[in-house]
């Protein structure tokens, strides 16, 4: 097996905060491999998005602080300084944020927002990187790329400007691009255009992606293997189809089954949805058990006693639940 | 996994062999303990605690100049005019012999008053005006109207002007402050109240069958406190500031009434040979109007988190 | 269903808003947020409009709930007609009327504990007979929407985002309304929350027989919560059906296209996906003939002159599609089918 583009080792993200620290991502491991698309599910609060923020350093710190090891490429992140950071950010490895326009400058030409990155670490002259500009914004499925590369921010729809925001993610050829809720803030019909463009330019760009997001549907779309996170821990991993078919964690299973499905009304699945009864737990006390266990319906002693170890429950299966069936596993 | 590993409190005979059992996560950072009171409040906000602590002394000189081994503040004494600090006159003498340290104490009781009382006014105006204007249209184009018509005109000019109008007195001062100030305040409450009409939940009290008035009163009044709170207290900065430079040119607090402005109009003429007449009420004047600006901070942050820089 | 009575009836409903510009701020356009809108709901029916941002499902609940005067058309609440009514009249009659919002945060004013939120529409409508009655029913209406009786002393941002919702649906339940908007209530909620808000509305309405207008842009928990469904596009209503001949054999391309557009969480679920090309176009120059023909896969040159209307097909299927004059051999909706749930 190679070494993976990514992976992710024990990370930890934790903040100070008046009333205490709060440890909103604590012991999370997994890894992406070249041209893989991972996606990371979880509810508001899960510490999805401090992941994808701490793997490009975006937190501040203090108050913030992370600890762990983030290798990209065989080197640590979390070593390297300011500087070279830099150097990794929207150049090998870029991210996309939810909203498309606070995530935009509003007083600079789209072209200058592409441009700007290719100038900056490919050194590249302002014509060069018009005509890049140009180039990119065809390749996202901008009609009129010659005149639109002119246009400011709010001359464009809301999903044309996720467009540019790939655009400008993908403009230097990164090896990781980090998708924050790519398309929670568009309308359906866009959201299917958008989802369609990063099909699309996966196959021909060939960057592998961290998908965060709240929205199965999506994940089902899009991607390949799939980590369920919950209050700040991973509690399963598993490839996409594997996951959907046969969940192992009470709380993957309990999301799945939270989520009405389209078509309900043919097959007659017209029953109660499944709720997950209460509420997430403080990440600012330590949780003693396991983090779920206050929610789930399965809950013994045992679990509110001592956590559950991420482990394999089948071939490429992994979930932290004392209490979810082992398959053999080859070792 | 080893037994060891167990929490502590845990029977290792309820384990079953061969759990998996997640290692404990180290601590990043050094545990805070979460502190209630006021050792809690100065962690959260300094800013406030700072600002406030300053604006309690200021208040407390204010009230009890004449306790703080002060004489008689318009006590003239002409044999003893224009003397250095010394142990009998703390911040010197002025020109007509009377104590710097006296005046100065006593003129924090002018700046406070006239502070406190324009933000007060301006605010209890500019609430009432913002509100109504916010709720009818044909109020709302003919009085902001007028409001621009008075903003344009630097606030600093119409003080002066309404001044020239009537007597100095420390009333009137207070008066002209606030016509100056009330179309600013008016133009944020009538923003807020705006921005506040289309709160879904003053949409959910129409809804509920709640009248205007009571719309205005539980609904729209309570959430303006706030903001306007904020605003007062610069506001309340601002008019000290404007009440120096009224009494500074001679156009506010009569001369006979120690204040912070009068006392530095005074000693301008030997500012060069007698620099102290003027440094200590302008030293005075400073730290009060800091301590108004920090509080008024520090309350912005407690208000909307979401500009404060924690996390 | 069909028996029983009709509690809200909107036909031929405007409303434009006015852009202002200039110096004394006189309209120079119009916001055309709904253009010609006509439903009914029945006592203990739920109907969903449904549609993408600026499509007007949001003006049209808010139309209703008289938030804010109509352009034209005519609203009928129990056997009334609000539309036209002065406001000291129609503030006894707003009780039939409740609504919930979508944002659980805003939508409960923070500066009032949850007592005298939930107290609020029961005095102003003068349904308690005295003190103790008051509150008897604000511990009733907070049983109702399963929260403990003890919430009532605590300010709203002690609760979660669920919690904050469950206060809002008991304000709009306490007023005993015969008819309750729901403007997209439970899409800013997390999936877990979410569900248990369904289940609730679901039992709620079940339990009290009252109609319901779902607005929300999610198709699958529409399906779920609903009887009937109104697709908007562009301020108008292109298509009416009960649900299952809505979602399974759509009339019109614009509610095939939304139905295929949505991602199901299935990943073995093979679909044909109709991508839209475009944007939806500014409802302040709405296109000429057919509004969806600007995007529409099957667009005809009719289409682009003529405005279609809402016919029925022999099932009772209201649909504006010009496709359906065709003969049936030639219409490319009856050839795609049920593009949503192949895999079903």
């Amino acid at each position: 097996m190679t070494e993976p583009l990514l992976s992710v080792e024990n990370l930890q993200t934790h903040f100070r905060t008046p009333d205490g620290v709060n440890r909103a991502v604590d012991g999370v491991s997994f890894h992406v491999n070249a041209g893989e698309t991972v996606a990371i599910v979880g509810e508001s609060g899960c510490g999805k998005s401090v992941t994808s923020m701490s793997i490009l350093r975006l937190i501040p710190e203090p108050p913030g602080k992370i600890a762990g090891a983030i290798k990209f490429e065989g080197r640590d992140l979390l070593k390297l300084s300011d500087k070279e950071m830099r150097k990794i950010r929207g150049n090998s490895i870029s991210m996309i944020f939810q909203e498309p326009m606070t995530s935009l400058n509003p007083v600079l030409t789209v072209g200058r927002q592409i441009g700007e990155t290719l100038r900056l670490h490919q050194g590249m002259s302002a014509a060069d990187a018009e005509k890049k500009a140009i180039e990119m914004l065809e390749l996202v499925g901008i009609p009129e790329p010659a005149r639109r590369v002119r246009e400011y921010p709010h001359q464009l729809s809301g999903g044309m400007r996720q467009r540019v925001m790939i655009a400008i993610a993908l403009a230097c050829n990164p090896k990781l691009l980090i998708a924050d809720e790519p398309t929670t803030a568009l309308d359906v019909t866009i959201q299917a255009q958008i989802l369609d463009l990063m099909r699309d330019l996966k196959r021909r760009v060939g960057a592998a992606i961290v998908l965060i997001t709240h929205d199965l549907g999506v994940v089902a779309e899009v991607a390949e293997r799939v980590v369920v996170m919950y209050a700040g821990r991973k509690v399963e991993e598993a490839p996409v189809r594997e996951l959907f078919a046969s969940p192992r964690h009470p709380y993957t299973r309990g999301l799945l089954g939270s989520v009405p499905k389209l078509g309900s009304s043919l097959t007659g699945h017209t029953e109660r949805l499944a709720e997950i009864p209460g509420l997430v737990p403080s990440l600012k006390n330590k949780i003693q058990g396991c983090v779920f266990a206050g929610r789930c319906s399965e809950a013994t002693d045992l679990c509110r006693a001592v956590a559950p170890a991420l482990e394999m429950k089948g071939a490429n299966h992994m979930a932290a639940c004392h209490y979810s069936v082992k398959e053999s596993v080859a070792a | 996994m080893s037994a060891t590993a167990l929490p502590p409190g845990i029977d290792p005979a309820l384990i079953p062999p061969g759990l998996a059992i997640a290692q404990p996560m180290p601590d990043v950072l050094p545990q805070v303990k979460p502190r209630k009171g006021f050792i809690g409040f100065l962690r959260r906000y300094p800013t406030m605690a700072i600002g406030g602590f300053l604006l309690l002394l200021m208040l407390g000189i204010a009230v009890f100049a004449p306790y703080l081994f002060t004489r008689d503040p318009t006590a003239l004494a002409p044999a003893l005019r224009t003397r250095e600090p010394s142990a009998q006159f703390w911040f010197g003498s002025d020109m007509l012999g009377r104590d710097v340290y006296s005046r100065v104490l006593y003129g924090a009781r002018v700046s406070l008053l006239v502070g406190f009382s324009v933000a007060l006014l301006a605010s209890v105006a500019g609430l009432f005006i913002g509100i109504v204007s916010g709720f009818s249209r044909l109020v709302d184009s003919i009085v902001m109207r007028v409001m621009d018509g008075l903003m344009s005109i630097p606030s600093i000019l119409l003080a002066i002007a309404l001044m020239a109008l009537t007597r100095g007195s420390v009333q009137n001062v207070i008066i002209a402050i606030t016509i100056a100030d009330i179309p600013r305040v008016s133009r944020l409450v009538r923003g807020v109240v705006l921005s506040l009409r289309e709160q879904p939940y003053v949409e959910a009290a129409v809804a509920a069958g709640t009248r205007t008035p009571m719309i205005m009163l539980k609904h729209i009044l309570p959430n303006t406190l706030a903001p306007l709170t904020v605003q007062a207290t610069y506001i309340c900065a601002a008019a000290m500031i404007t009440e120096a430079i009224l009494s500074f040119i001679g156009a506010g607090t009569p001369p006979i009434i120690p204040s912070w402005g009068n006392i530095m109009a005074e000693g301008r003429a030997l500012w060069q040979v007698k620099p102290y007449i003027v440094f200590f009420p302008a030293i005075f004047l400073s730290i009060t109007v800091l301590a108004v600006n920090l509080l008024g901070d520090g309350l912005r942050d407690a208000i909307d988190p979401r500009l404060a820089k924690r996390l | 269903m069909s028996s029983a009575p009709v509690v809200l009836e909107v036909s031929d409903l405007k409303k434009h808003f006015p852009i202002r510009g200039g110096l004394l701020g006189t309209p120079v356009g119009h916001v055309y947020a709904v253009d010609g809108v006509s439903f009914s709901i029945r006592r203990g029916e739920t109907l969903s409009l449904v549609g993408e941002s600026g499509c007007g499902k949001s003006t049209v609940g808010k139309s209703v709930l008289r938030l804010f005067p109509l352009t034209s058309g005519q609203v009928v609440l129990d056997g009334k007609r609000i539309d036209d009514m002065p406001a000291s009249s129609l503030r006894m009659l707003r009780r039939k009327i409740q609504v919930v919002f979508q944002d659980p945060f805003s939508s409960l004013n923070p500066r009032m504990r949850v007592r005298d939120v939930i107290a609020e529409p029961i005095i102003n409508f003068g349904l308690a007979k005295d003190r103790a009655d008051l509150d008897r029913r604000v511990a009733h209406a907070l049983d109702t929407v399963r929260l403990p009786t003890d919430a009532a002393g605590r300010w709203p941002h002690e609760f979660s985002g669920g919690q904050r919702q469950r206060i809002g649906i008991a304000r709009a339940l306490a007023a005993e309304p015969d008819i309750i908007v729901c403007d997209e209530a439970v899409s800013a909620l997390d999936v877990s929350v979410k569900a248990q808000i369904v289940n609730l509305m679901q039992d709620l309405q079940k339990e009290l027989g009252l109609a319901m207008l779902f607005i929300s842009h999610d198709l699958a928990i529409v399906e779920h919560m609903t009887h009937r469904v109104a697709v908007m596009y562009l301020g108008k209503i292109v298509e009416v059906a009960d649900k299952r001949s809505l979602f399974g054999a759509p009339r019109h391309p614009y509610t095939e296209a939304l139905l295929s557009a949505v991602p199901v969480p299935d990943p073995t679920a093979k679909r044909d996906r109709i991508v839209l090309q475009g944007d939806v176009p500014s409802p302040i120059r709405p296109p000429s003939g057919c509004r969806f023909h600007t995007r529409c896969p099957y667009v005809m040159d009719r289409c682009r002159k003529e405005e279609p209307v809402l016919t029925p097909d022999a099932t009772g299927h209201l649909a504006a599609c010009h496709l359906h004059d065709l003969p049936a051999s030639q219409n490319p909706l009856n050839k795609a089918g049920p593009t949503a749930f192949r895999a079903a």
